[in-house]
């Protein structure tokens, strides 16, 4: 299957790899998928006491690309405000990244694991 | 030494024609270009006389005779008319087939066909290593069963089924069998007598021939097997298979077979070395891996293995100067993981995992050694970015629910989909609206 330029490149030099403590309270983790399913994707998201998003990091056992779509996920949170980021969306992921129809599921857990980033984060702030 | 990249690992899918084949062939395609049905002049004469030679090339390679080889175009229609051909030819007599859920697709399909045509078909669950036993094909023989239709070798794992015992056990039921023999042919020692076979399955391109030609042994005494065509036309091959030959192709098939036949013994052994250094190399290197298909009763050359926590068409994607398969769902037009994996026990998450490695003619110890490297370089890469590598590396197990006692934690993970436009993971995986959640478990 080609891969777009820019699948390749995320998945080559992924950004953003690693974890933070799930513990702490500025530490928003979502975690999406299933390993049946070929597809798990953990998101972190580290939000300051204004509310913009200082850092994010992913891990994701998938495709190449479900590996890109985390990868440009965590590029995209990096100093936005959770409430901006709660907006993005799984398309504007698949259109950067020219995802074919059968790689847009892949985008979806992406946005998916960002909403459960945010959640999580949210819960342990007591936001509603 | 360096090794010239990239390094060629997916033999099973297909191979390239040998340069000796090819020499074979070339007057074929251009002096010798005579139709083998013309039987008025040389040009006719000359193609028909280079198709005997071929068919005499290609039939001692199953320990058949040259008058029992049917041309095809390649073994999916040499199934298609074996099974087909029998269902039809013997309808009176029964409407009974027995076969097994590892079988190519070809032989899958064309069965799956005959079921919508009101024909019974016994699909036999094979072992964890993939095999079908003759007491299990006994046992689903009934009255009205008319073929058995068992591959002799699998073409994901590898694994050979006991061929000659289902044969003796066909022959003394009286019942036809068929065996696909496309990845067998060419690899290991085959003979018609001995293993009680009746129909036989095989291709050019899978032993260094070239694509497009194919041909099916029918037994012709002991019994003599009959086959309604599938393809009518002008009466060829005996009024079982009409159309012109192809006789480039045919003679480069005789060729291959010839080749394979005089080289076997000698290449059998080197691509077992090879195939076992490769594994041997590769688990020197890496934790959690796995082998998939029979330890012993395997091609020489198929090493089928999973590699945990990491997917395999990332894996595929990592290594891209070696050209491989994988049992991914991501890798297959259906996004669902091998059914082969799946039909012996794999858990479906280390089938998304695993990675066929084929060796051919043409694979060096060196390409090997090289392959080994890469392998354990981007399967090592992969885990690092893998959460699932973490939670394994941290003690946590991963389950489908929470609700777990001991040590360390549980994470539950469901997955969020409702966006209804795109597919999540296919039929039979996520089918349902799911949820994200993460719920934990933590006891210290």
């Amino acid at each position: 299957m080609p891969y777009s330029d820019k699948v390749i490149d995320h998945f080559t030099n992924p950004r953003n790899v690693g974890s933070m403590d799930k513990n702490s309270s500025r530490v928003g983790t979502g975690i999406v998928g299933a390993p049946e399913c070929g597809d798990v994707l953990k998101l972190q998201i580290e939000v300051d006491d204004d509310g913009t998003i200082v850092d994010a990091k992913f891990k994701t056992f998938g495709c190449g690309s479900a590996i890109a779509a985390s990868s440009l996920a965590t590029e995209w949170l990096q100093g936005r405000n959770v409430e901006q980021a709660a907006e993005l969306k799984n398309t504007a992921i698949a259109r950067e990244l020219s995802l074919p129809p059968v790689k847009i599921h892949c985008s979806v857990l992406a946005e998916d694991a960002v909403k459960a980033a945010i959640a999580d984060w949210k819960q342990k702030n007591d936001h509603e | 030494m360096p090794v010239k990249t990239p390094i060629y690992l997916d033999n099973n899918a297909t191979t390239p024609v040998d340069r000796r084949v090819l020499e074979d062939m070339l007057p074929y395609l251009t002096e010798h270009f005579g139709n083998a049905a013309s039987r008025n002049h040389s040009f006719g004469w000359k193609a028909e006389e280079a198709v005997a030679i071929a068919r005499d090339q290609v039939a001692a390679l199953i320990g058949a005779e040259g008058k029992d080889i049917v041309w095809t175009s390649g073994a999916t229609e040499s199934d298609n008319l074996a099974i087909k051909g029998v269902a039809e030819m013997y309808a009176e007599k029964g409407d009974h087939i027995i076969t097994c859920t590892t079988e190519h697709k070809a032989v899958i399909d064309t069965c799956k066909y005959l079921e919508t045509q009101g024909r019974k078909v016994t699909w036999l669950d094979p072992d964890k290593y993939g095999r079908i036993s003759p007491s299990q094909v006994e046992a689903a023989i009934t009255e009205r069963t008319i073929l058995i239709t068992i591959m002799t070798a699998n073409n994901e794992i590898g694994t050979i089924h006991p061929i000659a015992e289902i044969g003796r056990v066909a022959k003394s039921r009286g019942v036809i069998f068929h065996t696909d023999a496309t990845q067998a042919a060419g690899k290991i020692p085959i003979d018609v007598q001995e293993m009680g076979v009746d129909l036989l399955s095989f291709s050019g391109h899978k032993i260094y021939g070239p694509k497009g030609v194919g041909a099916l042994y029918v037994r012709r005494r002991g019994p003599r097997v009959r086959l309604a065509c599938q393809m009518h036309g002008g009466g060829h091959e005996r009024s079982m298979r009409s159309g012109t030959l192809n006789v480039p192709g045919i003679v480069g098939f005789g060729a291959a077979a010839e080749l394979c036949r005089l080289e076997m013994a000698e290449e059998s052994k080197r691509l077992t070395g090879l195939r076992d250094r490769l594994q041997r190399e590769i688990e020197r290197r890496l934790e959690h891996t796995s082998l998939n298909g029979h330890p012993t009763e395997r091609l020489p050359n198929t090493l089928n293995m999973s590699f945990a926590y990491v997917e395999g068409e990332a894996l595929m994607m990592k290594m891209r100067d070696i050209a491989v398969s994988s049992g991914s769902a991501c890798t297959s037009a259906s996004l669902e993981p091998s059914f082969v994996l799946r039909a012996i026990g794999v858990r479906d998450v280390l089938a998304h995992s695993s990675i066929r490695f084929s060796l051919g003619r043409f694979t060096t110890a060196d390409e090997i050694d090289y392959a080994a490297e890469q392998v354990a370089r981007a399967v090592s890469e992969l885990r690092e970015l893998s959460p699932l590598y973490e939670m394994e590396q941290e003690g946590i197990e991963l389950g489908k629910t929470a609700s777990q006692d001991g040590a360390g934690a549980a994470i539950s993970l469901t997955v969020v989909n409702d966006d209804n436009d795109a597919p999540c993971c296919g039929p039979g995986c996520c089918g349902k609206p799911l949820e994200t959640e993460t719920s934990r478990n933590e006891s210290g």
